[in-house]
């Protein structure tokens, strides 16, 4: 990192300097939340509003999972912007919700002067030490003219190869401190160029000698912009296709050879074909413990092909017989040419009866959590984004919402942060002035619900559909299957009246009872201008089947639950 | 379980340390030795780590320090085909009548004396760590009162350097 030329360039504070190469890199939106050792750079971004538009969110978490969303949403880098102490410790929830997700994300924070750092000074947190394990890289500037060279690396990082947040902490007299500034053009995003070496030869070959093949596809292939490529691939070999949730939307939901969700809560019929396919290429997944819960016994008849771009995840779970690492998208377009796949017309034949004999079971109950989903996938707009929160509703949705685009699905799933969906939602309808629904779990919907201020004030177009049993449903499934029905502390019971708090923030309210009104409520909540709230009373004990236990293998699915609880 | 050295060449800045210890905290590794200083170009540092791994977790160690934006270039040195030393410096009791003893001791470890005091005296010996363990118990038994050392620091032999090494992906 050079620092910058001081014989050129027209002075500025370095306040003026950070939103300036915040508009060298295109960024048109900041979500952020003000304070005293960010004050300067908020002055700036005063005097630059006419190019960036900063939104103000409640919380800085919010902001940070807005800054998320938006990057999920667009495949842009997202910014969130927050003062020192507690408002950057606030932004690391969702700095690690973005780093286990691979989100190109640059935060910049505020710190106390320089001479007043290390002096346990008011807001004083050395956040570059407590982001470091959550951040893909992360600097504190103490030098003004190291500041655009800076900016723009931490750019750089976030986007390049494996995508994540980084963080940029800069003292107060940083920002105020004068210094010549050149603009520079962006650096292009760099994922590597990928040439064929022996390594993908062999992967290609072991492809090649596949009889019953199956791809899995995880979050890299978006990330990568690679699900036309994958597609492209997929259906000149006759591939059977399954995802990560992370991959959802890699396929359309409807195309023939998608068979579904791997994991935990998976479609039983990725489960039965991962343990009959021979070979698995696996594209830009990192075999989590919800995809892979018994490593030795995942894919227990298959030679694993694995192709990434971070070359730490080849063999990190899964021992692999064959890898390629580079980028999702080249390395497709690579293999497409270089095997010849002839998948046993059995095996073809066989995934399409699995997929076509599975079905996600619905609800007895007089308000199905399924129906609900397809409710809104059949609401018009049909161009709408999906935010989930964690829980129960997170995975009905990832198993039964149709989601057939890359990055219309926002949801956390590496670190599964409850409270993630509003604000991911904030960054989505900024971002693409789409509709979005959230879908989120009484639960999950308490821990932020303050931004839906930020919704109301900017008019933005969420729908928030609460999937409300009064418990926290996900814990409580696994207190009935694995704690003897031992309820403790998920039962949430909690008096709050969704509709008259949406009446109270300024969005509107409804409610969702049975499964008849299913289409009019939630067409009626898209129809209505702004932020709705739906408050959408389900049973408290259905279950998210099926479910493959903690540390099982697929071969230990549990399809459905005899006995219910009172 | 075999032990093995990693080199890396490390940006010479504030918290590289930090990144690189706190990677290996993180991920449960286990680090016999870690040793870093500047080199002949102030931008980088260079670290010698030591550890006790199977080839998984080498594999993983070397990955994900290759991972970390400081970090700028990794190796992993077979100890047949590189040169590695250590550096002890001991403090040991000093009972005149012993001291032709500890002296002749020292001559045949080439170990120096390299202070002396009417209770005790220092000592200074350069070796491979097998080396130094053996001295050390040898002269346990005059009493140490403290001691350290540096950790192994290595390089390979011959012309190369650092960015000629194997691959280590080709090593797996």
């Amino acid at each position: 990192m050079e620092k910058q030329d001081n014989r050129c360039g027209r002075p500025l504070r370095g306040a003026e300097i950070i939103v300036q190469c915040l508009i060298e890199q295109g960024v048109r939106h900041v979500f952020g939340y003000p304070g005293g050792y960010i004050i300067d750079t908020f002055d700036a971004l005063w005097l630059y509003r006419d190019k960036i538009t900063h939104v103000l969110t409640a919380h800085e978490q919010g902001a940070c999972h807005a800054a998320d969303g938006y990057a999920r949403a667009t495949g842009r880098t997202g910014v969130v912007m927050s003062t020192s102490g507690p408002g950057a410790t606030n932004l690391v929830t969702g700095i690690a919700t973005a780093y286990m997700d691979s989100v190109p994300l640059v935060a910049v924070t505020g710190n106390v002067p320089l001479a007043s750092l290390g002096r346990d000074s008011f807001q004083e947190v050395d956040i570059t030490g407590v982001t470091m394990p959550v951040t893909k890289h992360n600097f504190i500037v103490k030098d003004v003219r190291d500041l655009a060279p800076t900016m723009r690396e931490a750019f750089a990082i976030a986007a390049s190869g494996r995508p994540g947040p980084v963080l940029v902490d800069v003292p107060k007299n940083v920002q105020q401190a004068v210094c010549p500034y050149t603009p520079a053009a962006p650096a292009p995003r760099s994922v590597g160029h990928f040439t064929p070496d022996a390594r993908a030869r062999k992967a290609a070959d072991v492809l090649s000698a596949a009889k019953r093949p199956l791809v899995l596809a995880g979050g890299g292939v978006i990330r990568s912009d690679a699900c036309d490529d994958l597609r492209a691939f997929a259906e000149r070999h006759r591939l059977p296709v399954a995802s990560t949730m992370m991959g959802l939307g890699c396929m359309p939901a409807d195309h023939p050879l998608y068979m579904g969700m791997i994991g935990m809560h998976g479609s039983a019929a990725v489960a039965k074909a991962l343990n009959e396919c021979d070979v698995l290429l696996a594209v830009g997944t990192r075999f989590s413990d919800r995809v892979a819960g018994n490593p030795q016994k995942f894919a227990a008849q298959a030679s694993i092909v694995h192709v990434d771009i971070d070359t730490a995840e080849i063999d990190k779970v899964v021992h692999s017989a064959a890898h390629i690492m580079g980028d999702a998208g080249q390395v497709l377009r690579y293999l497409d040419n270089a095997v010849t796949v002839s998948p046993d017309a059995a095996w073809t034949e066989r995934c399409r009866a699995l997929k076509n004999d599975f079905a996600y079971a619905f609800s007895s109950l007089p308000l199905c959590p399924r129906k609900i989903l397809h409710g809104i996938a059949a609401a018009t707009p049909a161009d709408k984004l999906v935010a989930t929160d964690v829980g129960q509703h997170q995975m009905w949705t990832a198993q039964s919402y149709p989601v057939s685009h890359p990055r219309t699905l926002l949801t956390s799933g590496g670190l599964g942060t409850m409270g993630y969906g509003l604000g991911a939602a904030i960054g989505a309808a900024t971002a693409t002035d789409k509709p979005v629904a959230l879908i989120t779990g009484d639960g999950s919907f308490h821990m932020n619900l303050n931004e839906l201020s930020t919704c109301v004030k900017n008019k933005l177009n969420v729908k928030v559909f609460v999937f409300n049993n009064n418990v926290l449903g996900m814990v409580r499934q696994w207190q009935t299957l694995f704690y003897q029905k031992h309820y403790s502390a998920t039962t949430l019971n909690s008096p709050t009246d969704y509709v008259l708090l949406a009446k109270a923030f300024g969005a509107t309210g409804l409610s969702l009872r049975k499964n008849e009104d299913i289409n009019a409520v939630v067409q009626k909540a898209f129809d209505t201008e702004g932020t709705v709230v739906v408050d959408c009373r389900i049973g408290q004990d259905e279950f998210v089947l099926p479910m493959i236990p903690p540390g099982k293998s697929a071969a230990d699915i549990i399809t459905a639950i005899e006995e219910k609880t009172e | 379980m075999k032990q093995y050295i990693v080199t890396a060449l490390v940006a010479n800045k504030s918290g590289v340390l930090t990144r690189v210890s706190g990677l290996f905290a993180r991920r449960g590794y286990n680090i016999n030795s870690l040793a870093v200083c500047a080199t002949e170009t102030p931008a980088f540092s260079r670290m010698t780590i030591v550890a006790e791994a199977d080839d998984a977790t080498i594999k993983q160690i070397t990955r994900q320090l290759d991972k970390l934006v400081d970090v700028k270039k990794v190796a992993l040195l077979s100890p047949d085909k590189a040169v590695c030393r250590e550096l002890l410096i001991v403090k040991l009791t000093l009972d005149p009548a012993q001291r032709p003893e500890i002296e002749s001791t020292c001559n045949i470890y080439k170990a120096k004396m390299i202070d002396l005091s009417p209770a005790s005296l220092i000592v200074e010996l350069t070796g491979e760590p097998n080396k130094i363990d053996a001295f050390i118990q040898v002269v346990t038994h005059y009493g140490i009162i403290e001691l350290v050392r540096t950790g192994l620091t290595a390089l390979s032999r011959g012309a190369d350097n650092i960015n000629d090494l194997t691959d280590y992906n080709d090593l797996f």
